[in-house]
C-alpha cells in the first residue's frame, strides 16, 4: 500500500506526523497529572509508530503513473476493516451496558468499568467508530465512481481516515478516564474536537477537489447526501462544542452556553447528528449501492430532490422536540413539533423511492441477502421516521420522554436502518474492492441477516414494552388522587425487558461477528482477475466538463 | 423543478452554498432569539453561583456519566410536580455550563434532590446503592470516598467559568481552594470565608463524615445537596399558580 504513495506524499506524511508528535509531546508535558497528559502520550505514540512505518518505505521506488488509471481504493479497504472492528467493539460494549441494567454488579469494581463511563464508549463506538468509518470508506468509493475521477491525491484520504480514527480512540480512551463534556453524542473534550475539525476540513477538501475533476456533468444524488453530511456535521460540531478550557494542561472545559440556550443548542446538535450523521450519509450509501445491487435505476429523480432538500431544510428545526414541557419557551417547542411532523414527507419520499426502485427486482430481494439487508434498512427507515414524527407530538412525548421508548426508537434507527444499510453496502463493496467474484459465503450473509433482524425486533419490542409501561406507571393515580407507584416499583418492572434487550443486542453482535468472519475470509480468498479492468476506472484522458452550468 | 435542479447540481460550489444556507435557517430562528428575548430566563435575584466544592462535585457528576440515567428537569406535568416538586425554571440552570437536563430516567429526576436525604444516606447509597435500596440497579461509587479531591486548580476552573459568563468575583477565584477546604471543615479556619462569599445559607459540613481530608465524595454530596436550592424562584412560582399542572 505504501508503495503507491509518491515520494512527495511520503515526505509530506512524515512532516505532518512529526508535527503531530510534537503536539502530542506538548500535551503530555502540559498535562502531567491530568488525563490530557495520557492523551498526549497516545498521540505521540501513534505518530511515532506511523513515522517508523513511513520511514521503512521512504526509499521505495516512485510508483508508476499507471496507478492513475485506477481508482484509489486502499483507504476504503482499510476503512471497511476498521468499520467492522469498531462494530464489534461498539456492540460488545452495548451488550455489556445493557447487561449492567439487568445485573448491575456484572462489572469490575473500578471506576473505568462503571456504567456511566462505559455507556459513551458504546454510543461513540457505534456512531462514530462504526458509522463514521463506514461513511468515510464508502464515500471515497462512491465519490470516485459517480464522478469518474480518481481521488485528488493519495495523502489526504489517509489523513482523513487515520486522523478520524485517532479522534475515535481519544474519545473512547477518554471516557474510560472520565473525560467527557457530558453533551450526549458530543462527549469528547476540546482538543479532540479541534482535531476533528482539522480532519473534517481535509475531508471536505477531498470532496470538492474530486468533484472539480469529475467527468460527469451532474453531481450524482449520493454525493448530495455525502456533502450534506460533511457540511452540516461541521456546522453542528463547531457550534455545539464551543467551550473554554480550564487551561492547556486540563482536559476539562466549560461549555460556552448554559441552561436553556445550551439545552437548545445541544439538542439542535443531537437531533441533527441523527439527521446528518446517521441519516444523510447513509442515504448516500443507499442511493448508490441499492440501485447498483438491484440492477435498477432510482425510481424517481423528483422524489430524490424533494427528500434531499426537505431533509436538509426541515431537520434543523426539529431538535426542540427533545425539550417538550421543559423550561424551553413554548414557541420553540411548537416549532420543533410542527417541523418534526412535516419531516415525515421527505423521509417517506426517500424510503418509498428506495422500495419502488426494487420493483422488478423483488426476486433478487428474495434470493440475495445482501440486497435484502438494504431493503429491510429502507423499511426500518420508513418505520423509524414515522415513529419519530409521532413521538415528537407533545402529548405523546409527555408519555414517551425520559423512558426506554426513546431508546427503542433510537435502536430501530441505529440497528434497523444504519447498521443494515451499512452491512448491505459492505457486502457489495468488499468483493469489488478486493477484486473477488463474490463474498466468501452467501450462507453466512443469510445467517447474519436473520441474526440482525431478530436481534433488532427483540430489542425494539422489549423497549416499546418497557418504555410505555414505565411512562404509564409514572402517571398512574389511585382512587385517593395520589400517585400509585413509587419510582423504584417502575424500575423493578423493567427487569424482564432489560434481559430481553440484552439478548436482542447479543444476537445483533453475533451477526456482526459472523459478518466480520465472512469479510475476512473473502479478503483472504483467491483473487479473481477476471473482472473487466477497463470498466471500473477513472476517465483520465477526457477533458473535464465545462462548469458551472452554462 | 427538475430543470432548475439540473442546473444547481452541475456546480459543486453552488451546491455547497445552497446546503449551508438551507440548513442554517432553522438554527438561527430557534436558537438566536433565546439569547435576546428577555423573558426566556426568569429573573431571580436570590440565584447564587456554585461554590468551588459544589462545582467540583458537578464535574464528578459529569465525569461518572450520572446524567445518562438521571434527568434534572421536572416537566410542567401534574404527576412530575407531585413526584419531584415544582417544575424546573430556566433560571435554575442559568449557571450550568453545560446544562444537565438529561434525556433519560433510568433512575429518578434529581433536580430537587437536595436536602431530601441526609449526607450519611447519600454516602452509603453512593458506596453501594443496594444497601439502602435493595432493588436499585445503580453502579457503586465507593472509590469516591478514597479519592482526594484535586483542589489546587479550582481557581482556574472558576476563572474559566467566569470567561463563559458566570459572575465569580476576583475574591471567589483567589480563594477557591481555601473555600473548598472550608466548606468541608466547619470548625476549620476557612469556614467563615465560604459563608461570607457565598451566603448564609451555604451548607458547611463534613459531607462524607470525615473533616480531615476533602474527598471526591465530599464534592459530589455537596453538589447533590444543593440541587434545587440555588434559588427559591420555582417554589415561589408554584405558590402563585397552584393548579398549573399542564
Amino acid at each position: 500500500m505504501l508503495a503507491q504513495l509518491t515520494s512527495g506524499e511520503r515526505q509530506l506524511s512524515i512532516v505532518v506526523l512529526i508535527l503531530m508528535a510534537m503536539v502530542g509531546l506538548a500535551m503530555a508535558a502540559a498535562g502531567r497529572g491530568d488525563p490530557i497528559g495520557v492523551h498526549g502520550f497516545i498521540v505521540l505514540a501513534a505518530s511515532v509508530a506511523m513515522i517508523f512505518v513511513m520511514l521503512s518505505a521512504l526509499n521505495a521506488p516512485e510508483p508508476s503513473t499507471e496507478r492513475l488509471d485506477h481508482y484509489y481504493d486502499d483507504p476504503s479497504k482499510v476503512g471497511v476493516i476498521l468499520t467492522m472492528i469498531w462494530a464489534m467493539v461498539g456492540m460488545f460494549f452495548g451488550v455489556w451496558v445493557a447487561s449492567l441494567l439487568a445485573w448491575p454488579d456484572l462489572t469490575f469494581d473500578a471506576a473505568w468499568a462503571s456504567f456511566g463511563r462505559l455507556r459513551p464508549v458504546h454510543t461513540s463506538g457505534v456512531i462514530f467508530g462504526f458509522g463514521g468509518n463506514a461513511l468515510i470508506a464508502t464515500s471515497f468509493h462512491v465519490l470516485q465512481r459517480t464522478s469518474r475521477a480518481r481521488l485528488p491525491d493519495q495523502f489526504s484520504p489517509w489523513f482523513v481516515l487515520l486522523g478520524y480514527n485517532l479522534f475515535c480512540i481519544l474519545a473512547a480512551t477518554g471516557y474510560f478516564m472520565g473525560v467527557t463534556q457530558s453533551k450526549e453524542y458530543a462527549e469528547p473534550e476540546w482538543y479532540a474536537d479541534i482535531w476533528l475539525v482539522i480532519v473534517w476540513v481535509v475531508y471536505f477538501a477531498i470532496y470538492i477537489r474530486t468533484l472539480a475533476r469529475r467527468k460527469e456533468p451532474h453531481i450524482y444524488v449520493a454525493n448530495w447526501y455525502y456533502m450534506a453530511f460533511i457540511l452540516v456535521v461541521a456546522i453542528l460540531h463547531i457550534v455545539n462544542n464551543l467551550a473554554v478550557p480550564v487551561s492547556f494542561g486540563h482536559a476539562k472545559s466549560y461549555s460556552a452556553f448554559s441552561g436553556v440556550q445550551d439545552a437548545m443548542t445541544q439538542w439542535w446538535y443531537g437531533h441533527n447528528a441523527v439527521a446528518f450523521f446517521l441519516t444523510s450519509g447513509f442515504l448516500g450509501m443507499m442511493y448508490y449501492y441499492l440501485p447498483k445491487r438491484a440492477g435498477r435505476p432510482i425510481y424517481s429523480y423528483r422524489l430524490s430532490i424533494i427528500s434531499f432538500w426537505g431533509i436538509t431544510f426541515m431537520y434543523m428545526w426539529a431538535g426542540s422536540h427533545h425539550l417538550h414541557y421543559t423550561a424551553l419557551p413554548e414557541w420553540v417547542q411548537t416549532l420543533g413539533m410542527t417541523f418534526s411532523l412535516v419531516l415525515l414527507v421527505p423521509s417517506w419520499a426517500s424510503a418509498g423511492n428506495a422500495l419502488a426502485t426494487l420493483n422488478g427486482a423483488w426476486h433478487k430481494v428474495r434470493d440475495d441477502a445482501t440486497l435484502r439487508f438494504m431493503m429491510a434498512a429502507a423499511v426500518f427507515y420508513g418505520l423509524t421516521t414515522f415513529e419519530g414524527s409521532f413521538m415528537a407530538i407533545r402529548p405523546v412525548n409527555a408519555l414517551s420522554h425520559y423512558t426506554d421508548w426513546t431508546i427503542g426508537h433510537v435502536h430501530a434507527g441505529a440497528l434497523g436502518w444504519v447498521a443494515l444499510i451499512t452491512f448491505g453496502s459492505i457486502y457489495c463493496l468488499v468483493p469489488a474492492l478486493w477484486k473477488r467474484e463474490r463474498m466468501y459465503s452467501a450462507k453466512l450473509i443469510e445467517v447474519h441477516f436473520w441474526l440482525a433482524i431478530s436481534g433488532t425486533v427483540i430489542y425494539v419490542f422489549a423497549m416499546w414494552n418497557s418504555g410505555i409501561l414505565q411512562g404509564l406507571m409514572w402517571r398512574t393515580y389511585n382512587e385517593n388522587g395520589t400517585l400509585t407507584y413509587s419510582f423504584i416499583e417502575s424500575m423493578v418492572a423493567m427487569h424482564p425487558y432489560y434481559i430481553a434487550r440484552a439478548f436482542g443486542g447479543l444476537l445483533f453482535l453475533l451477526g456482526a461477528i459472523t459478518g466480520s468472519y465472512n469479510i475476512l475470509m473473502t479478503i483472504r480468498g483467491h483473487s479473481q482477475a477476471a473482472l473487466q479492468p477497463g470498466d471500473d476506472a477513472p476517465q483520465r484522458h477526457l477533458a473535464p466538463v465545462a462548469q458551472p452550468a452554462e | 423543478m427538475p430543470e432548475f435542479h439540473r442546473k444547481i447540481e452541475r456546480s459543486a460550489i453552488g451546491f455547497v452554498l445552497a446546503i449551508v444556507v438551507v440548513s442554517s435557517i432553522g438554527g438561527f430562528v430557534e436558537i438566536a432569539p433565546l439569547f435576546t428575548i428577555d423573558n426566556t430566563v426568569e429573573n431571580a435575584p436570590d440565584m447564587r453561583v456554585y461554590t468551588p466544592l459544589e462545582q467540583a462535585g458537578r464535574n464528578i457528576y459529569m465525569r461518572e456519566g450520572c446524567y445518562a440515567c438521571h434527568s434534572q428537569m421536572i416537566r410542567t406535568l401534574r404527576d412530575e410536580v407531585e413526584r419531584y416538586g415544582p417544575y424546573s425554571l430556566a433560571v435554575e440552570s442559568k449557571y450550568d455550563h453545560p446544562m444537565l437536563w438529561g434525556s433519560k430516567r433510568t433512575g429518578p429526576d434529581l433536580a430537587r434532590i437536595g436536602g431530601k436525604y441526609s449526607d450519611a444516606w447519600q454516602v452509603a447509597h453512593l458506596i453501594n446503592p443496594r444497601t439502602v435500596v435493595p432493588e436499585s440497579i445503580m453502579p457503586k461509587f465507593g472509590w469516591l470516598r478514597e479519592n482526594p479531591l484535586r483542589i489546587d486548580d479550582l481557581g482556574e476552573h472558576l476563572a474559566a467559568l467566569r470567561d463563559v459568563g458566570v459572575p465569580y468575583t476576583d475574591d471567589m477565584i483567589a480563594n477557591a481552594t481555601q473555600d473548598a477546604l472550608g466548606q468541608t471543615a466547619p470548625d476549620g479556619d476557612f469556614a467563615a470565608g465560604v459563608v461570607k462569599r457565598y451566603g448564609q445559607a451555604t451548607q458547611v459540613r463534613a459531607f462524607d463524615g470525615n473533616p480531615a481530608i476533602v474527598t471526591e465524595m465530599d464534592a459530589l454530596v455537596a453538589y447533590l445537596q444543593i440541587l434545587g436550592h440555588l434559588t427559591g424562584a420555582a417554589q415561589a412560582e408554584l405558590a402563585v399558580q397552584p393548579e398549573d399542572g399542564k
